[in-house]
């Protein structure tokens, strides 16, 4: 084992070259060549049929929407859409892949150099893009699911058997593959994430995937390679299992360190399938690939060639939605939100959230806030995407009209949150519910400050002297007196009255 | 009172709607003679006697009708029926029953078309002799000493030897036409895509084709438009009407060929045809002329290369077909013991589940598509295969049909050919052509040769099938006034062991 070279170290010794291959599976209804469905978390093997489970005799039939979803793709990633392609056979054993070939593209396939423009922190803190270059789009057929059982760690190592689950086998697998990427400079890591992110959001723009990295419906492989300066590029390794955002980045980080301490320690790097680990952050080694394996590739005999008629697609392309990177740019100058915004939104699966909240009447200052604050640390904290939180925008923007409305305070507004979280109903209702209405009673309020000038006289006298600083105890101990229902910058007047000190 | 299984389809159909007969006695009858004389014939590996009796009942009580209502068949077994074991005549299939009915079978069902049981076939239809089945070979029963071809030799010997009147084949190079031309029996190979292949169990996806055995022509027609036409499951079926074989036949019967243009290919003759099946052949050609047809000779010279293309390409295909014989869902599984791994299984189970042919076809095709390789090999048969289909449409620009031999020797005795794959291989040097281009192509009795019987060929353009049965039925109504019958009235009597 050769000691890991710090990041940003190896960085300036070495070149990165990154390439990504991402699987997203379609949403489509229907497998890609059956009509089983695709509901995922089914009873294992209850999504099946001849042809998806490969008995002899089963014949597959192209299902016409994962067509056209990877067209669309094809066209929203600015690639060529062929005209005309073929299926071909991919033929390796494998227990979870029912026909031991997959039928997927080789040499043919739909979409071919296409770009996405992706945006990452540049050095003055403006948002810096970078073009990364799509290679091909193609069709395929994704596996089943193999669970191994009796070993320590859940892998094939050690067990004592395995079962197989076909729900997922057939399930329309789109992968996407991007030309080697160079000059990344200091922040290989942030562009490979930036990419997916983008992505991510082109996907889920196009309505053609849930893109749902946890539940496999997203999948990125890592390449990465190390070259010195002026030297040809280096042999790459392919990491797998990346399945998060903050895997992308992590995966390309470590692999980096990994990379350079063995070409600092004079060794070689092996080309190789490693293994993410989420819980270390850190890959192990995989499969070799120094003996490529040879996947026999041949036109699938039992499908037709695909022709899309031109025509077609140009009313596909016209028909797309406006792309992420348009619509925020456009969206962002109208609200008066920048560009960085724009990108910590996008990656906190939010901008969307954002732009519906600003909609239903909110602020946007208002909306960033709830969005990027209190609302995806939220999310963070109970490990779902923001989007799946049980508050809508339209109760968030009704929640800032109320403390716009001087109705609550912001501490309040967090506690009308957490009902609606808590599924207690709309903010009114929790408001009403938890009796969560701001004080505004100043007669009430007096009482309570007296009493917390009473209680503080050290306090209250340092106020008197003119350090006006000193109130914040005061109107402290009257905000928690009162639950938090107090508006804070009246209990300040108050206190600051009843010391005789003008505001 | 009439033996009914000495009847043909066509006949029992009518009888059977005109209520002279039951589908029942008829199916009846033909398990009886089943049970008679298959202990020497073999073209059986699975009698369905349950089955059949039941879909007997539901034609008499009207619950099922159509042309071929009540008339018993026997189905190739690489063809799959649900619930009914299908082995494809590989022991790594031994006792597996589908869950599904393949589209071929399922048409059958709702035609009220008797399934009497699974025919016996070379392993994964592998063969030109039935001898590479895992479950013994079938005999001819012209002669129980010889090979009633192949990989159809149970199909076509369950109708020559009277156990049923019709039977579905399936045609990869020549494994329909080849053993109707050595039992003489009629075998049609339909256009490629005519007949659905779902169901079908694969050996080389772009050449199977599945398609009518029977004792006339026009049984043939009948069966052919049961079973053909579009279906959306298969990608490759053709979505057009199914040619108007029936009316074809019956047209044909009149005996008048007038006007239609004959090609007799110079390429499948000559060199490697036994003299008795030339002999045939010529009369056949004048015969032809008699009828009123107009005959030339076609040069079609890249046929001389078809069988090597047709072996790299059938192997290659049928290595990736093959691949899902896993142990891993069904069929049968060798060495799971706990102590053998998964890999170990697979190969043990490879290893004994099938046989020397399969296995070495699996290689070839695997060589095939190798990395560095699959140009020279996979890409060239592919090449070849369109220059063949070139030859075709020249030779059809100029013709209505084509003419040659099925296949260069009447029936050889088993064993003669089982050490020499490549003797075995040029069997079907004059159907493989057929099969690369895709068109329809019949074999029908054309005479005999020392005793045993020859196969005149008749090839058409794709989506023509009809006017296969024009020519064929009226070369039939020649033959029968030749023969004073049927050529299968001269084969020897089965006597029940």
């Amino acid at each position: 084992m050769t000691q890991p070279v710090p990041y940003s170290e190896a960085l300036q010794e070495f070149e990165p070259v990154i390439g990504l291959e991402t699987h997203v599976e379609l949403g489509t209804a229907s497998k890609m060549f059956c009509g089983c469905a695709t509901a995922f978390g089914a009873e294992p093997n209850t999504q099946v049929c001849p042809v998806c489970l490969g008995l002899p005799g089963a014949l597959p039939v192209v299902n016409a929407t994962a067509i056209e979803s990877t067209i669309r793709i094809g066209l929203a990633l600015h690639c060529d859409i062929a005209t005309w392609c073929r299926f071909a056979r991919k033929n390796y054993f494998y227990p979870d892949m029912p026909k031991n070939f997959q039928t997927s593209q080789y040499d043919e396939p739909l979409c071919t150099d296409g770009y996405l423009d992706v945006q990452v922190p540049g050095e003055s803190g403006t948002a810096e893009t970078v073009r990364i270059p799509i290679e091909r789009v193609h069709l395929e057929e994704d596996t089943g699911k193999s669970l191994h059982v009796g070993g320590a760690t859940g892998r094939i190592h050690g067990a004592t058997h395995s079962l197989v689950d076909y729900n997922r086998a057939g399930i329309p697998l789109v992968e996407i593959v991007t030309k080697p990427v160079t000059g990344t400079g200091p922040m290989p890591g942030q562009v490979a994430k930036a990419y997916v992110a983008e992505l991510r959001d082109v996907l889920r723009g196009l309505g053609v995937s849930d893109v749902r990295m946890e539940q496999g419906s997203l999948r990125c492989d890592v390449n990465v390679s190390l070259n010195r300066p002026g030297q040809e590029w280096g042999t790459r390794s392919e990491t797998k299992n990346v399945n998060s955002l903050r895997s992308v980045e992590r995966s390309v980080r470590s692999e980096v360190e990994r990379q350079a301490g063995v070409l600092r320690a004079g060794g070689r790097i092996v080309q190789e399938t490693r293994h993410f680990h989420e819980d270390t952050g850190m890959s192990t080694s995989g499969r070799s690939k120094e003996e490529a394996t040879d996947y026999r590739y041949f036109p699938e005999p039992d499908l037709v060639p695909i022709a899309p008629d031109p025509a077609w697609v140009a009313e596909l392309k016209a028909a797309l939605p406006e792309a992420p990177s348009g619509r925020r740019t456009r969206l962002l100058a109208d609200l008066g939100l920048s560009g960085l915004d724009a990108q910590a939104m996008v990656n906190a699966g939010v901008l969307d959230l954002v732009l519906a909240t600003v909609d239903a009447g909110a602020p946007p200052a208002e909306a960033r806030n709830w969005w990027l604050g209190h609302l995806a640390q939220a999310a963070n904290t109970a490990g779902v995407e923001a989007v799946e939180l049980a508050i809508t925008p339209v109760q968030v923007a009704r929640v800032a009209a109320l403390v716009a409305e001087g109705a609550l305070t912001a501490g309040l507004a967090r506690q009308v949150v957490a009902g609606v979280l808590a599924g207690e109903g709309d903010p009114d209702a929790v408001v009403a519910s938890r009796g969560l209405a701001v004080v505004s009673d100043e007669a009430a309020l007096a009482t309570s400050v007296g009493d917390a000038i009473a209680a503080q006289p050290d306090a209250a006298q340092k106020v008197r002297d003119g350090k006006v600083q000193a109130a914040g105890a005061l109107v402290g101990a009257v905000m928690k007196s009162t639950g938090g229902q107090a508006d804070a910058s009246v209990v300040r007047r108050l206190v600051l009255e009843a010391l005789g000190v003008r505001p | 009172m009439t033996d009914l299984t000495r009847l043909t389809a066509d006949q029992l159909a009518a009888a059977i709607a005109a209520r002279d007969t039951s589908a029942t006695e008829v199916a009846q009858a033909h398990l009886d003679r089943i049970a008679a004389v298959d202990g020497d014939v073999h073209a059986f590996l699975h009698v369905d006697a349950e089955g059949a009796l039941e879909q007997a009942r539901r034609v008499d009580a009207g619950e099922l009708t159509g042309p071929l209502a009540g008339v018993p068949l026997a189905l190739k077994d690489l063809l799959c029926t649900k619930g009914v074991p299908t082995t494809a005549g590989s022991r790594i299939l031994a006792g597996w029953c589908p869950p599904y009915d393949a589209t071929v079978t399922a048409r059958l069902k709702a035609a009220g078309v008797v399934i009497l049981g699974k025919t016996n076939l070379d392993e994964f239809a592998m063969g030109s002799s039935t001898e590479h089945s895992a479950y013994g070979p079938t005999h001819n029963p012209w002669d129980l000493t010889r090979i009633p071809g192949g990989s159809g030799g149970g199909s076509s010997a369950a109708v020559a030897a009277f156990q049923a009147p019709l039977a579905i084949g399936t045609d990869t190079g020549g494994s329909i036409r080849q053993p109707a031309a050595v039992t003489g029996t009629v075998g049609v190979k339909p256009t490629y895509g005519g007949v659905s292949r779902y169901g079908l169990i694969a050996f080389s996806s772009s050449l199977d084709q599945a398609g009518p055995c029977a004792r006339t022509v026009l049984d043939a027609a009948l069966l052919h438009e049961v079973v053909a036409g579009h279906d959306p499951r298969d990608s490759t079926s053709i979505d057009a009407p199914v040619p108007p074989v029936v009316a074809a036949a019956r047209q044909g019967a009149l005996g008048d060929l007038s006007g239609v243009r004959v090609g007799v290919v110079k390429e499948l003759s000559g060199e490697g045809y036994e003299p008795g099946v030339q002999e045939r052949f010529a009369e056949a050609v004048a015969l032809l002329q008699d009828l009123g047809a107009t005959v030339t000779e076609v040069s079609c010279p890249y046929f001389d290369y078809a069988l090597a293309a047709y072996y790299l390409i059938a192997p290659a295909e049928a290595s990736s077909n093959l691949a899902r014989f896993d142990a891993v869902r069904y069929g049968l599984r060798v060495g799971d013991d706990g102590v053998h791994s998964l890999d170990e299984v697979t190969a043990l189970t490879r290893g004994q589940g099938f046989g020397a042919e399969v296995k070495r076809r699996i290689i070839l095709g695997t060589y095939a598509l190798s990395s560095g390789y699959y140009d020279a090999y996979y890409g060239s048969a592919q090449k070849v295969r369109t220059l063949i289909t070139r030859d075709f449409e020249a030779a059809f620009a100029r013709t209505d049909v084509l003419v040659a031999p099925t296949c260069p020797t009447v029936a050889f005795p088993l064993g003669a050919k089982l050490a020499d794959p490549l003797a075995m291989y040029r069997q079907d040097v004059a159907s493989i052509p057929a099969n690369l281009y895709g068109g329809p192509a019949m074999s029908l009795p054309a005479g005999l040769s020392e005793g045993l019987p020859v196969g005149l060929q008749i090839m058409a353009p794709t989506l023509k099938d009809d006017r296969l049965y024009r020519v064929g039925a009226a070369m039939e109504t020649a033959y029968l006034d030749r023969w004073g019958g049927p050529l299968l009235a001269q084969a020897p009597e089965l006597v029940a062991s």
